[in-house]
């Protein structure tokens, strides 16, 4: 196929023309150099760094606060080397505010759940006296924070020699140097992201934290230079160290201790939580841009493309359309004008991985859309982001205008000859225009309704011109595939899916969050490993993956490989990483209902089997629920849900059946027992309920009576209280407020 | 294009500005001199909401004359989108988030007591004109499920029983006063 290039005086062969490369390289130099003295000077005489998240989670959680305390307390003690920072989130949803406090020379702290009064402690122990609040520490408390801890590397995909180091060698040398857990703690991680920097299984890594000195372990002498001279000598073994940033590793610098992130990839969220989303002096310090100048010095768009297939990234939207097939479709149009577009719309409720990645890294999404705008010749490029997410918005406004400052949009980037630049346009609260026709009629300032399609955007799409749509993920992981190779992406993930998959994990778990795993993990991995399982004793009952396009997996599959085609085959698709986590108490046949009014409402109503077959399934299934069922029913609802899957006319009305029709796979027995016994398993089909007050438990408190909203609860002080059955809303009140488990939910 | 469309421009200028605002006017006339600015009607709706809280007749009128977009068309965007209100709001705007994580932790039971305490349901207005309820599809933060935004304030894991106290706290606000 052919190579569009630009309209370049040197630009007469595909291959690198030393004048242009070397004009990229002194302007890249320049503008680093001018980001390094800009941040030099934020920086100078900071000893101790203060950094606090803000994101939208953060801010909920109260993070702002957060922050003027400390500045507060700064400003009070008159200290002239202490500085905060601002980062974006980690991830940690259920956690925040999270601080993170580095001492020189000790190791880093992450506290979790921070307040004012916490504030105080923190600064007057820690800050102040260097004392650690041990109780607080995230995911804590730990009893001591030891001198060193010694992340290993042990990736299967390495061979899991790190596990073998572990358990053998080292655990004999430290003991034999008299180095126990007090002094020397060693963590198993699942990937430092050494592997980006040379041939897998060669080696061990190991990060040295808070030194933040990374070694490649091969032999039993290297294990003892390390001990002997960097342990208890306190000396660097220069002859082992890496100096080259790793796709990972400044994230495992700082967080490198927490189980809830050792045990997870971070590759498009390397950056979350390390780096302030605002400054762009910050993203040049890690390595940010390098990838595109790269790009831009080897003046071969066609290699770009290569490159990208080469990593096999699947685009993280839903679809898992093979972005460098795209990107190559793209390029090969006949029209010259084409654009770009990153569907930032999140429509899937339940999903906030899009707008953490925004909200904590938006320069890293730029750079890989400016990656894939040279590589498809395009001169303009859209984010397409919902409205729902005004501090997302704010963020690339900011990230937009920094990088035109430094040169990195507009005209001429980085004096490649090359032109871009990026504009926002605005959803507006419509599910279906994250379908990509829809989205591009909304851009076009029109209603957000599909069409059919071929022809698919790649030919004709915003204003009929060739245009590439991928998702906020997807871009994020070029940078690091242009950075780290192809190669070493492809091999994190499955044969047919390279990389890693960010997943939303929220609903009945412990720790809810961010978590990026390679592709091909299993969902116990995700759910239990990292997500530490339903919280409050509860048993999991089904995982809900791909929002209202996917479905739910049962709890007895929970060790099925994360994958598009896997997810697929278990009746459910992976979608764009919502994935929501089911227990006892949740009615199946409601979570059904739920997503069907949800594509009712979303319906655009263009065409007929979408917006009349959701309605009837809706009110199917709301008869269900109440208890008005017939067996009848499950059968139209199979049979509705498979003609609204093939008649409809955009991916809405096609996935919209699919809730339903997964649980009614898996989970036959619970519609069974709504349809025939009238009995909602779960208890949550409040027609099918009822609440009835124990005499033997009751102590006639009197707190329920106070509480019903009706009031239907009968009873005089210190006596037995009754419902009346006949009045009673179900509105569970009595349930929760009683004190002494004396209401039962029947 | 410019005004070269219209002769009587600063006629039909004048008449929007006194629908809309400056600003918004200076706006849509930016977006006029870029490119496809009828693609611009979205953020000029957004823009026009985010002053007057709602998209009135009059507002929508002068947006079509402004961007010389059929009136009718400008009506079908604005009703199509879900963000867009037609109807003003009250002093505080609940937004209920009815996202997936939030209703398997419980919201519908939050927005039914929202409901019973103020005697309104979804897209109403309180008697007192202080409150209206809405819902939305997920406000990003489903780590804190259930949530409920008032207007830009985000109440995270909120239990029915907290609904009272934290209504109070805005009808405390706007016994102090109008908003600024
Ligand atoms: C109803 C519907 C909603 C969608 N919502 C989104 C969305 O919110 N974000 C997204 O990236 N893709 C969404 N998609 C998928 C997009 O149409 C498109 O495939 C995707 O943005 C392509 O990017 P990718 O190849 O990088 O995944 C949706 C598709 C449908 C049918
Ligand atoms: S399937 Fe549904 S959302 Fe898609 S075009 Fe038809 S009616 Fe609209
Ligand atoms: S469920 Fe509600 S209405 Fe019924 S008795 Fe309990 S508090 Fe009263
Ligand atoms: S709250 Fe419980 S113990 Fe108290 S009167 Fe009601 S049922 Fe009895
Ligand atoms: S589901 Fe409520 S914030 Fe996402």
């Amino acid at each position: 196929m052919s190579v569009e290039k630009n309209d370049d005086p040197d630009d007469s062969s595909p291959a690198a023309t030393p004048s242009t490369s070397s004009r990229i390289a002194s302007k890249f130099a320049e503008v680093q150099a001018k980001a390094d003295s800009v941040l030099k000077e934020r920086t100078e005489g900071g000893e101790i760094f203060i950094q606090v998240g803000s994101a939208t989670c953060e801010h909920a959680a109260g993070s702002l606060a957060v922050w003027d305390e400390f500045q507060k307390h700064i400003a009070a003690s008159e200290r002239t080397d202490i500085r905060m920072r601002q980062t974006g989130c980690t991830g940690r949803c259920s956690r925040e505010p999270i601080v993170g406090v580095s001492v020189p020379g000790q190791m880093p702290v992450t506290y979790e759940r921070v307040d004012r009064a916490l504030v105080h402690e923190i600064f007057t122990s820690h800050v102040l006296r260097g004392v650690p609040l041990l109780d607080q520490v995230l995911d804590g408390p730990v009893e001591k924070l030891p001198p060193y801890e010694l992340l290993v590397c042990s990736s299967t995909r390495c061979g899991g020699k790190g596990r073998k180091l572990i358990e053998g060698p080292l655990a004999e040398k430290l003991h034999a140097a008299g180095l126990g857990p007090d002094r020397v703690q060693v963590t198993q991680t699942t990937c430092l992201g050494a592997c980006s920097l040379e041939e897998v299984g060669q080696c061990t890594h190991v990060l040295v934290r808070p030194d933040k000195v990374l070694y490649r372990v091969t032999s039993d002498k290297d294990l003892d230079d390390i001990i002997q001279r960097h342990l208890l000598g306190g000396k660097i073994v220069e002859r082992l160290c890496i100096t080259q940033e790793s796709a990972s590793r400044q994230f495992f610098e700082i967080y490198g201790d927490v189980a809830f992130f050792n045990r997870q990839n971070r590759i498009a969220l390397r950056h979350n939580g390390v780096i302030d989303p605002e400054s762009i002096e910050e993203y040049f310090h890690y390595r940010g841009f390098q990838a595109l100048t790269n790009v831009l010095s080897q003046r071969n768009p066609q290699a770009v493309i290569d490159e990208v297939s080469r990593a096999k990234l699947r685009g993280r939207g839903g679809g898992g359309f093979p972005t460098g097939k795209k990107w190559a479709m793209g390029a090969a149009a006949e029209d010259k004008i084409r654009y770009l577009i990153c569907n930032a719309d999140e429509g899937d409720p339940g999903a906030f991985m899009d707008r953490s990645m925004l909200e904590s890294d938006p320069f890293n999404v730029i750079e890989g859309m400016i990656i894939a705008g040279y590589a498809l010749s395009a001169a303009r490029g859209f984010f397409y982001v919902r409205a729902e997410y005004p501090l997302a918005i704010q963020r690339i406004e900011n990230a937009i205008r920094r990088c035109r400052e430094y040169g990195i949009l507009g005209d001429d980037v980085l004096g490649s000859g090359f032109s871009f630049d990026l504009e926002i346009r605005l959803g507006a609260g419509a599910f279906v225009c994250g379908e990509e026709t829809a989205l591009i009629h909304s851009i076009e300032g029109e209603r957000g309704q599909p069409r059919v399609r071929p022809p698919y955007p790649t030919e004709s799409g915003l204003w009929d011109k060739p245009t590439v749509i991928n998702n906020v993920e997807t871009f994020a992981n070029v940078p690091a595939i242009i950075l780290f190779g192809g190669d070493w992406f492809s091999r994190i993930g499955t044969e047919q899916s390279g990389g890693t998959k960010v997943f939303a994990l929220a609903g009945k778990v412990t720790h809810t969050g961010l978590v990026e795993v390679p592709l091909g993990s299993t969902l116990h991995e995700v759910v239990e490993e990292i997500g530490g399982g339903a919280p409050k004793g509860k048993r999991i009952k089904a995982i809900q993956t791909g929002g209202p396009a996917g479905g739910c997996i049962p709890a007895a599959s929970l060790d099925l490989r994360i994958d598009y085609d896997t997810l697929l085959k278990a009746g459910s698709i992976m979608g764009s990483g919502g994935m929501i986590v089911l227990d006892e108490d949740d009615c199946m046949v409601d979570i059904a209902k739920y997503f069907m009014k949800f594509s009712e409402d979303e319906s655009c109503g263009k065409c007929t089997p979408c917006r009349e077959g959701t309605k009837r399934m809706s009110e199917i299934l709301e008869r269900i629920t109440a208890g008005q069922g017939t067996l009848d029913d499950l059968e139209k609802l199979n049979r509705l849900g498979n003609l609204i899957k093939k008649a409809s006319l955009c991916g809405l009305g096609r996935a919209a059946p699919n809730p339903v029709l997964s649980t009614l796979e898996h989970f036959h027995d619970e519609y069974l027992a709504h349809v025939t016994e009238r009995r909602c398993p779960a208890r949550r089909c409040t027609a099918l309920i009822r609440y009835e007050i124990d005499p033997e438990k009751c102590v006639g408190c009197t707190l329920c009576a106070k509480n019903c909203p009706v009031p239907c609860i009968d009873g005089v002080r210190r006596e037995p209280h009754v419902i009346d059955q006949t009045r009673c809303v179900k509105c569970g009140r009595c349930f929760e407020v009683c004190r002494f488990g004396a209401v039962n939910r029947l | 294009m410019t005004t070269t469309s219209t002769n009587n421009w600063e006629e039909v200028r004048a008449a929007a500005q006194a629908a809309l605002t400056e600003p918004i006017v200076r706006y849509i006339e930016q977006c006029n001199a870029g490119p496809e600015p009828a693609s611009q009607l979205i953020s000029v709706l957004h823009k026009v909401q985010s002053h007057f809280g709602y998209l009135g007749p009059e507002q929508l009128d002068a947006v079509a004359q402004l961007l010389q977009i059929p009136a009718a068309k400008v009506a079908g965007v604005a009703s199509f989108y879900h963000f867009f209100r037609l109807q003003p709001h009250g002093r505080f705007r609940i937004n209920v988030c009815l996202g997936t994580a939030c209703y398997v932790k419980g919201a519908e039971r939050v927005a039914q007591r929202i409901m019973d305490e103020l005697g309104i349901t979804w897209g109403e207005t309180s008697k007192d004109g202080v409150f209206t309820l809405e819902g939305s599809r997920c406000l990003g933060t489903c780590g804190l499920a259930p949530v409920v935004m008032i207007d830009d304030e985000i109440h995270a894991s909120v239990t029915p029983d907290q609904v009272p106290a934290i209504l109070e706290k805005y009808l405390e606000r706007a016994r102090q006063g109008p908003a600024a």
